[in-house]
């Protein structure tokens, strides 16, 4: 079993990503399907319960609207790591479409994101296999205080503290 | 100015730490050179031809003399004791080591200065009116708005691998001194009939290969709004802006292929989600930055000094140095200097640490402890008594730092080019020293008059060549260094005149470094030749088109050979 950072801690992953939109599906246990495929088998796959959708740095993430409420699991998938909609993608799936459930970077997940993805409104991150997970961990923690408001952290600093105390 | 809370102070001080241990992972293989890359670029580190260059933040172009000092103190320790200012308000040193940077980049820290986001694909440092807060003709003050944007962008988690860089200006003036409308945004703050300021809200202009005019998206914004409809755009943006085609990945090709309104409409229909929201400015915080840029304790002085008169009429080399260097101020008795980075023979923006270091003397001794970096790669000290501008004079000119050519022919503006910066097609540094040589003559400059040439070694178009009255531009000619001149350009503000940006238009054939500085000077002959009274370089450029300066440079045959280059 694969091992993700949720909430902040390295535990084992029983999800499965299933990268290729027209592989067979897997009878039982927890799978992570593309969008395309989603809209495509909609009903056929919101009875299993066990069934979350990946998208990609160009889906729309207003096509999951309807489906937030049940859905499990989101990913977004970072194909490269420098490609940055998935961030735009995470803070309106969280902030504008108020998905709760558990929200994954998967791909080019590396620890000198991490501060920002979980700024952002992702809680899972299925780091990138060849790195070590336990030294991405410490990214999570590179800042202890941030300017701006965002999807964890609704405030700005301005909002949320007595600002101009001497440096 | 704006001196940093503990909040600030931890931020930037946090950056050191992850920073330092960036550049370990790196050298123990734990980070890919691909993975570093945007890491060190966001932190102002670029590989240049021979070594490394960090770019240093000078938010808004704002300098303490103490931060000059610490400037100078790491030019000497880390570099080779100079350094190089940008026509974006920053500082660069050419040499030093990958494994130091952390250690500069703590020392800033000291002096509250940092290097984020200098490079990459981000947000990077607003630029504004050098003039700020002590131009005559200034509507509303930019600084409290640019350092609140700076605050805002620094590490904005979701903007921080936009498809290509982000560049903001601000003004506070009706002239546009900060070429808004090549910035992919340009904040044009002014105030509605009850004195609230509001922002017109201009995007997607720029240089480089395509260069556009921005376009006005949005007018009458009140500044509470600020945050929520710059977020509004970048959001657009990340979400929409090409990422197939690094040529085709600012902002000013996503407004171009959506066309304004379209653009417009996006914008506004993702700012409805956002207007009135908790990233909405506070009076509070509005109040709380602003209260950094009150005036400095000015003396109660009359307009005018009886010594600084004399002087004047005495000696006509300190007149002439008054007439280019010295600026009109809001507060009777005060002036503005530019002490000149462009004496002949040097390149153009570059700085001595001992220079830094007499820099920063006159600054506390003249200046209440502050300068500024021009766009036009100048030092200026913001607030000096006009009976202080003769002693000024005098030890600047000791120092190297009083040439009489701000804003004149020998004032060019050139990137680094191809001595250091591993981009370029052709040298930049070198040609404005043949320029400058060429024209060397202070008669011959005061009669050109006001003229700006901007040299950029590459497409990129580091140094404006797009809206030089006279444009450079290095090309490649099967591995030779060839120049292309343009003309007509101008950066929306020309010597106290209002009118438009325009895009330079290229005259004809490239040139070869040797045939350049001959080239400019017919061009400066022929406006002298064809001028009628009081026209300014530009306005007869303006008045007969290219023409007659065509014909200046590449004779008789000049539409031919341009034919023949298609
Ligand atoms: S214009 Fe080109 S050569 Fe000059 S500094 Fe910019 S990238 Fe380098």
């Amino acid at each position: 079993m694969a091992e993700i950072i949720r909430n902040k801690e390295v535990v084992q992953d029983d999800w499965t990503v299933l990268r290729e939109a027209d592989a067979p599906l897997p009878e039982t246990g927890k799978i992570i399907v593309p969008l395309t495929r989603w809209l495509a088998e909609r009903g056929a796959l919101k009875a299993r319960k066990d069934v979350g959708v990946w998208l990609n740095p160009d889906d729309d993430p207003a096509a999951l609207v309807d489906d937030l409420a049940s859905l499990p699991l989101i990913a977004v998938d970072f194909p490269v790591f420098r490609d940055g909609r998935g961030y735009s993608t995470a803070f309106l799936l969280r902030t504008r479409y108020g998905f709760a459930g558990e929200l994954r970077a998967i791909g080019d997940v590396l620890r000198d994101q991490l501060f920002y993805m979980q700024r952002v409104g992702f809680d899972a991150f299925a780091v990138r296999e060849d790195k070590n997970i336990r030294d991405a961990l410490n990214g999570l923690a590179d800042f202890s205080e941030v300017y701006q408001a965002s999807a964890n952290l609704l405030q700005p600093l301005y909002r949320r503290v007595a600002r101009g105390g001497a440096a | 100015m704006y001196r940093y809370d503990h909040y600030d102070q931890k931020i930037v001080d946090e950056r050191v730490v992850q920073f330092r241990d960036q550049v370990r992972r790196f050298r123990n293989g734990e980070l890919s050179n691909e993975e570093f890359l945007p890491l060190r670029l966001q932190n102002g580190l670029y590989m240049q031809r021979h070594a490394h260059m960090l770019r240093v933040a000078i938010p808004y172009g704002l300098l303490s003399s103490r931060q000059l000092r610490a400037l100078a103190d790491i030019a000497t320790r880390y570099d080779r004791g100079y350094a190089h200012f940008t026509t974006r308000q920053n500082v660069q040193f050419n040499w030093p080591e990958l494994d130091d940077a952390p250690e500069i980049l703590a020392e800033l820290a000291k002096v509250q200065m940092h290097a984020i986001q200098t490079s990459g694909n981000c947000v990077r440092n607003v630029t504004s009116d050098q003039f700020a807060g002590v131009a005559p003709d200034e509507i509303v003050d930019p600084r409290p708005y640019c350092e609140l944007l700076r605050q805002w962008s620094t590490f904005h988690p979701e903007f921080a691998h936009l498809p290509r860089k982000f560049k903001i200006a601000v003004s506070g003036t009706e002239e546009n001194r900060v070429a808004l409308t090549v910035h992919d945004i340009g904040l044009q703050l002014y105030k509605d009939v009850n004195g609230e300021t509001l922002i017109r809200v201009i995007v997607g202009g720029g240089l480089g290969r395509t260069p556009i005019i921005g376009s006005v998206v949005r007018e009458d914004l009140p500044w509470p709004h600020l945050f929520t409809y710059v977020e509004a755009i970048l959001r657009v943006y990340n979400r929409f802006g090409r990422r197939d085609n690094k040529y085709k990945a600012r902002i000013k090709i996503l407004l171009k292929a959506l066309g304004v309104e379209a653009f417009a409409a996006e914008v506004e229909k993702e700012w409805a989600h956002l207007k009135d929201g908790p990233a909405t400015l506070t009076g509070e915080e509005l109040a709380r930055v602003a209260g950094h840029f009150t005036d400095p304790l000015y003396e109660t002085l009359p307009a005018t000094d009886a010594g600084f008169e004399q002087h004047k009429a005495d000696n006509v080399a300190f007149a002439r140095w008054v007439s280019r260097s010295v600026r009109a101020h809001k507060q009777p008795g005060y002036a503005s200097v530019t002490l000149s980075l462009k004496p002949t023979g040097t390149a153009p923006g570059d700085l001595t640490a001992e220079q830094m270091q007499q820099v920063a003397d006159w600054a506390d001794q003249f200046s209440f402890g502050e300068l500024r970096v021009t766009h036009e790669q100048n030092l200026a000290l913001a607030d000096v008594r006009l009976s202080d501008l003769f002693s000024l004079w005098k030890k600047a000119k000791a120092a190297g730092l009083a040439t009489p050519n701000i804003g004149l022919a020998t004032d060019i503006i050139a990137c680094p080019g191809g001595d250091f910066c591993s981009l370029a097609n052709a040298r930049s540094i070198p040609l404005a020293q043949a320029i400058q040589e060429q024209i060397d003559d202070f008669d011959y400059l005061f009669d050109i008059g006001d003229i700006s040439i901007n040299i950029s070694g590459c497409m990129n178009s580091c140094s404006h060549h797009h809206v030089g009255h006279i444009g450079i531009l290095g090309v490649d000619k099967n591995g030779e260094e060839f120049y292309q001149l343009t003309l007509g350009g101008h950066a929306g503000h020309h010597a106290g005149q209002r009118r438009e940006a325009a895009l330079g238009k290229v005259i004809g054939p490239s040139l070869s470094a040797q045939e350049v500085p001959p080239a400019v000077d017919k061009l400066l002959r022929a406006y002298l030749l064809h001028r009628i009274d009081g026209e300014r370089f530009i306005d007869t450029v303006d008045r007969l088109g290219a023409d007659p300066f065509k014909f200046a440079v590449y004779g008789a045959d000049a539409h031919r050979k341009e034919a023949a280059h298609g």
